[in-house]
């Protein structure tokens, strides 16, 4: 790895102010940043650490809202009271992300602004419609990912939080990477009042919504709704341990399974 | 008797206090003045033409050393790498070994071959001026699967080798089996491929190298399995070193598996480095380097085919493998696939005809060596699967078919059609006490229980031997071994009577610390921790052949055992005199000497203290001092053997498999330290297990790339694939050495590739399939069900 200079400042318009610099980049729990500068794929000259940031901490619900900051770590959604009694499939997310280590330091911020295509909180965000509310301006989650590794986010953005709304029922089914335990597939399915939400990650270049299945669920709840909707393999993603053939079947597989364990109560 | 550190107590391990308080000596943990780090440049093609290379810009950076090619190698006339085996063909012509230079030149055969190696004071500064280096490659088309390499217009490896073939083998009379297979009531069949696999121990090989001027003399630090014998090759063959002029340390090593035991490139460039400049040297490899730098195991392809009577009597057995080298001959490559691989393939079985033929093939891949098992899983896989074909053909009991060629425990020692003789076994009691463990007879509810829930289940089993304790020199000399493979220990008794024990054989996380004190502390009537195992250092312990191929107990044990033996010896006559008695009369008990029907007797330390103060001493008929040396050659190999048992229950929907239960009854002969057996045996199936569900080094056919070159994408098994094991011992002592001993370092990963894939078979034989390859995981399980459509019929 690459020498640099490192900053720890303890708001968020300070961290703006420093991110501007040539060179600069955020760094919330290194999980991603690190393993990148040290194949020097990354070689930032000035580092910002965000977590003497008390702003992008914390975790509310307030009326049908979940609000998590950026800098909040996987085992802090997983293990959280508030997650767990507002959105029980949020936490059950993040206590399935990699392993011990990736969730005592990987945040949310961090994992939303990397848009891994095989990442599960994306599924999470474009599943219940959530809102990432950035220093500057609130993305809605259909505008966020524009493609692998890519989101809308300006240069020296920083994501303060994450506001979701509080769905009647959801789940998340997950059908992990043996070697990276990433997602190959997952999806996250919500049934709102409005109607049900299905967003599948791992299989596209980023996170999508498939409205069949949406439509078809929001008619009935039922795992039996998903027969005969078909992701065509088309254009999903492939790799040594999942063909897209096999990804198109899986979304169908992980779909329904989300489903039962919504509808069960398991939400 | 009442000794609670001997042969048999699970004490717990001596070294690891240091381990667990993080106070291991590795390799990378060591610093010394005026160090400099190295890192190498690695071709990033398969295959290509070396024109040239620049490095301008790297020596223009302050702080870096230098910038050394494989043309300077050259220049200064260092030797290639050395192969340790020269196995002959079929033609009765020595194998193709083509050179292996330490760094390329002209030309590099796989990503990952070192091209350069970067000097600076500082690592972060070696790499930056690693990338700074410009190579001009020019690309040529690669080939990676040994299919294609022996299809004619293959690219060749090497020019002079245009069929890449480097060697085509065989064991067995041919004829004889040839009649076999004309009279057989049914030939079961298989073809299958052995998955390459990547060792990845948990520590990245590492190599320091130091020259003092003043005394002539060069120190090499690496993560070896084998100090001594890289002493040799490398001193010798590579760099010309007067082997008392050489030093080779390997201290505390993180894991080897095979990985560790060969002779590298990179400890001799380091060290060759380190001498021309006149500064110490450090290289530790990162672990992406280790992927495409550490050489892999397994990777065949082979046929086979079974002949048998219409009862299921094995007749004869017929076997084509093609075996990937790599790029290059590692040191004990051409060994692994052929001697190691071929005299196994008899099993517990009584087949009378065996005939095996292996095409040993280059490939534009990571040289392929041994690695944990070493040819002895791929001939189990082979075997065990081939007979669960059989059985499932001619509608006989798995179980049953196997009893039927069974081995009978009265008929040991029993020759093979294949070169070896097992001096001992009890296939069939290990495989009752397996079954029984593993409730064989129960299995039919369990998988009944299990399709209630819309899933398969399948129970599976196989049977081995292994050949290990490597091995009699005099039949490695003929099956073309260019080193001797007996092993040496020193036990230097101090006048304190504590004891130090000087072995040549090395530990990397086995335990020998502990096992071998347990050895001492036995015949000696002295508990373990006034005994001191010092291994690693060609400087302090006489020449040694290292650890690999579970020969540490068997070979060096008894090496140990018999300058024990020597030390009680000596101890008697002191006794004698000391006693004033004659020395058929000194009986040594409990640590004790004494004579015989007296109460006259004196301890142990007594005598030692004797030794070194031989005030009142029999000088005329005796030495001072108490030390003794062995080496030993074993006339045999030894023959652990097991049955082992496993149950999957596999996911329809998603390919998944999922391994229930885990049973193995291996006979390893006399257990010294069960508590470090079992934990042997849970590291070592588990490694097979590996191999069988989720591990795979991929390379890309077409760039020759490394797909599966990071954890990321290459899935090492993890604890929580694994249930809980149940191990027992069956053991049959060992017949031709003192302690009884076998081996069981290699014994896990021998027998469950097979067990587990056989589980997976017969969990999918409602569907009508027959085989899996490995590893059995997610997607191909998928697309076999796709494939065979519908169940043919509800078990
Ligand atoms: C072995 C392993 C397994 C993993 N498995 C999974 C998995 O199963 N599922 C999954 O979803 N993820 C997985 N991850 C990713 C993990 O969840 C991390 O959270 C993710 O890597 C991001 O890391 P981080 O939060 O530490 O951010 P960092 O690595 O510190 O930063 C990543 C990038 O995000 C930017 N960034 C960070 N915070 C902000 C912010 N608030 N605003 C704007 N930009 C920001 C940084 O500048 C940097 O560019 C895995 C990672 C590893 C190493």
């Amino acid at each position: 790895m690459q020498g640099f200079t490192y900053h720890r400042p303890t708001s968020v318009a300070d961290a703006v102010v420093l991110l501007q610099s040539e060179g600069a980049s955020g760094i919330a729990g290194g999980m991603t940043l690190l393993p990148v500068m040290k194949h020097r794929l990354a070689t930032p000259l000035a580092l910002v650490d965000l977590s003497g940031i008390a702003a992008l901490g914390g975790i509310e619900v307030d009326g049908e809202t979940l609000t998590i900051g950026a800098m909040v770590r996987h085992v802090a959604v997983a293990d959280s009271p508030v997650v767990a009694a507002a959105i029980p499939a949020l936490a059950a997310l993040a206590a399935g992300i990699g392993d011990p280590a990736v969730r005592n330091r990987g945040t949310i911020g961090g994992v939303l602004a990397n848009a891994d295509p095989s990442a599960d909180y994306p599924a999470a965000v474009a599943g219940l419609g959530a809102t990432i509310v950035t220093d500057r301006r609130e993305i809605a989650a259909e505008a966020m990912f524009t493609g692998l590794f890519a989101t809308v986010l300006a240069p020296g953005e920083l994501i303060v939080a994450v506001k979701f709304p509080v769905p009647l029922a959801a789940a998340y089914a997950k059908f992990r990477s043996p070697a990276s335990r990433y997602a190959i597939v997952g999806v996250f399915v919500a049934r709102f009042a409005a109607g049900v939400r299905v967003a599948v990650t791992g299989a596209r270049p980023s996170v999508f919504r498939v409205p069949e299945m949406e439509a078809a669920l929001s008619a009935r709840f039922d795992p039996a709704a998903l027969a005969g909707i078909a992701i065509p393999p088309d254009g999903l993603n492939g790799d040594i341990h999942a063909e897209p053939a096999f990804r198109a079947h899986l979304v169908g597989v992980m779909a329904a399974r989300a489903v039962a364990a919504a509808g069960s109560g398991a939400a | 008797m009442g000794n609670v550190t001997g042969i048999g107590a699970s004490i717990l391990r001596k070294e690891d206090l240091r381990f667990i308080t993080g106070r291991g000596n590795y390799v990378a943990d060591i610093k010394l003045p005026g160090m400099t780090f190295a890192v190498f440049v690695r071709s990033p093609h398969a295959h290509a033409k070396l024109l040239g290379i620049d490095a301008t810009a790297a020596l223009a950076m302050e702080g870096v050393v230098a910038v050394l090619t494989g043309a300077d190698m050259k220049a200064d006339n260092v030797g290639g790498i050395p192969c340790g085996w020269g196995i002959t063909g079929k033609d009765g012509l020595p194998m193709k070994e083509p050179p292996h230079p330490a760094m390329a030149y002209e030309k590099v055969r796989h990503v990952g071959d070192p091209v350069a190696l970067v000097i600076a004071e500082t690592v972060d500064l070696a790499r930056l001026a690693a990338d700074s280096v410009v190579v001009d490659y020019e690309s040529l088309p690669a080939v990676v699967g040994v299919l294609e390499a022996l299809r004619p217009g293959a690219p060749a490896v090497f020019e002079d080798i245009p069929d890449n073939l480097c060697c085509d083998w065989e064991i067995g009379d041919r004829a004889a089996t040839d009649k076999a297979f004309a009279g057989a009531a049914h030939v079961a069949k298989i073809s299958l491929v052995n998955n390459r696999l990547v060792g990845n121990p948990m520590e990245p090989r590492a190599a320091i190298a130091q020259y003092e001027r003043a005394t002539d003399r060069t120190t090499l630090w690496s993560t070896s399995q084998f100090p001594h014998v890289v002493k040799l090759l490398m001193g010798n063959f590579v760099l010309g070193i007067p082997q008392h002029k050489l030093r080779v340390v390997a201290p505390d090593v993180g894991g080897g598996f095979g990985v560790k035991q060969f002779h590298y490139a990179e400890e001799a460039v380091v060290t060759w480095a380190a001498r021309r400049l006149g500064v110490p040297v450090k290289w530790v490899s990162e672990r992406s380097e280790g992927f495409v730098s550490d050489a892999q195991g397994r990777d065949h392809v082979s046929e086979a085919e079974l002949a048998l009577d219409e009862t299921g009597k094995f007749l004869g057995l017929r076997v084509r493998t093609l075996a990937n080298m790599g790029g290059y001959l590692s040191t004990f490559g051409p060994n692994i696939p052929t001697n190691l691989y071929g005299p196994l393939l008899a099993g517990v079985y009584t087949t009378p005809a065996i005939y095996c033929e292996v095409k040993v093939v280059f490939t534009n891949t990571v040289p392929v060596d041994a690695y944990r098992g070493a040819g002895r899983p791929e001939a189990t896989f082979l075997l065990e699967r081939l007979v669960d074909v059989a059985a499932s053909d001619m509608g006989m009991d798995r179980v049953a078919i196997r009893r039927h060629n069974m081995i009978q425990t009265s008929a040991y020692p029993y020759q093979t059609p294949v070169m070896m003789e097992y001096d001992s076994g009890d296939p069939s009691g290990c495989l009752d006490r397996a079954l029984a463990l593993g409730d064989w007879d129960g299995f039919a509810a369990r998988r009944a229980e299990s399709a209630k829930r819309g899933k398969y289940r399948g129970i599976g089993l196989a049977t081995y031997v292994e050949a290990c304790g490597l091995a009699p020199s005099r039949i490695a000399g003929r099956l073309g071994a260019r080193g001797g493979l007996y092993e040496s220990a020193t036990v230097r008794v101090h006048a304190t009577g504590d004891v130090t024990v000087l072995i040549g054989t090395h530990c990397h996380g086995q335990g020998h610390e502990t096992t071998f004190a347990q050895i001492v502390s036995d015949k000696l009537g002295i508990p373990a921790d006034k005994i001191e195992v010092v291994f690693g250092d060609t400087d302090k312990v006489q020449f040694g052949m290292g650890t690999y191929g579970s020969r540490s107990l068997s070979v060096g044990g008894s090496a140990l055992a018999k300058s024990v033996d020597k030390v009680i010896l000596k101890g008697r006559k002191i006794a004698a005199h000391l006693l004033e008695a004659g020395e058929p009369d000194i009986v040594f008990e409990d640590g004790k000497f004494s004579v015989a029907g007296t109460d006259r007797s004196l301890r142990f330390d007594e005598i030692c203290l004797a030794a070194y103060i031989p005030h009142n001493y029999p000088l005329e008929v005796l030495e001072p001092g108490l030390e003794e040396q062995s080496f030993y050659d074993p006339i045999n190999f030894t023959f652990p053997g097991g049955a082992h048992v496993a149950e999957v229950e596999i996911d329809p929907d998603t390919g998944t498999v999922d391994l229930l239960s885990y049973v193995a009854v291996d006979d390893i002969g006399t257990v010294i330290n069960p508590m470090i057996v079992a934990g042997q045996l849970h590291g070592g199936i588990t490694q097979g297990a590996g191999q069988a569900l989720c591990e795979s080094a991929v390379y890309d056919d077409a760039s020759g790339q490394l797909l599966s070159g990071s954890f990321m994408d290459y899935a090492m098994p993890r604890a929580d694939i694994m249930p809980n094991m149940k191990i027992l011992t069956h053991s049959t002592r060992c017949t031709h050495n003192d302690l009884g001993v076998k081996g069981c370092g290699e014994v896990g990963t021998i027998g469950s590739p097979a067990t587990v894939i056989n589980a997976v078979v017969d969990a999918l034989s409602p569907l009508g399939i027959t085989h899996v390859d490995m590893p059995a995981a997610p997607n191909r399980i998928w697309r076999l069900i796709q494939a065979a459509g519908l169940p043919k019929a509800a078990e």
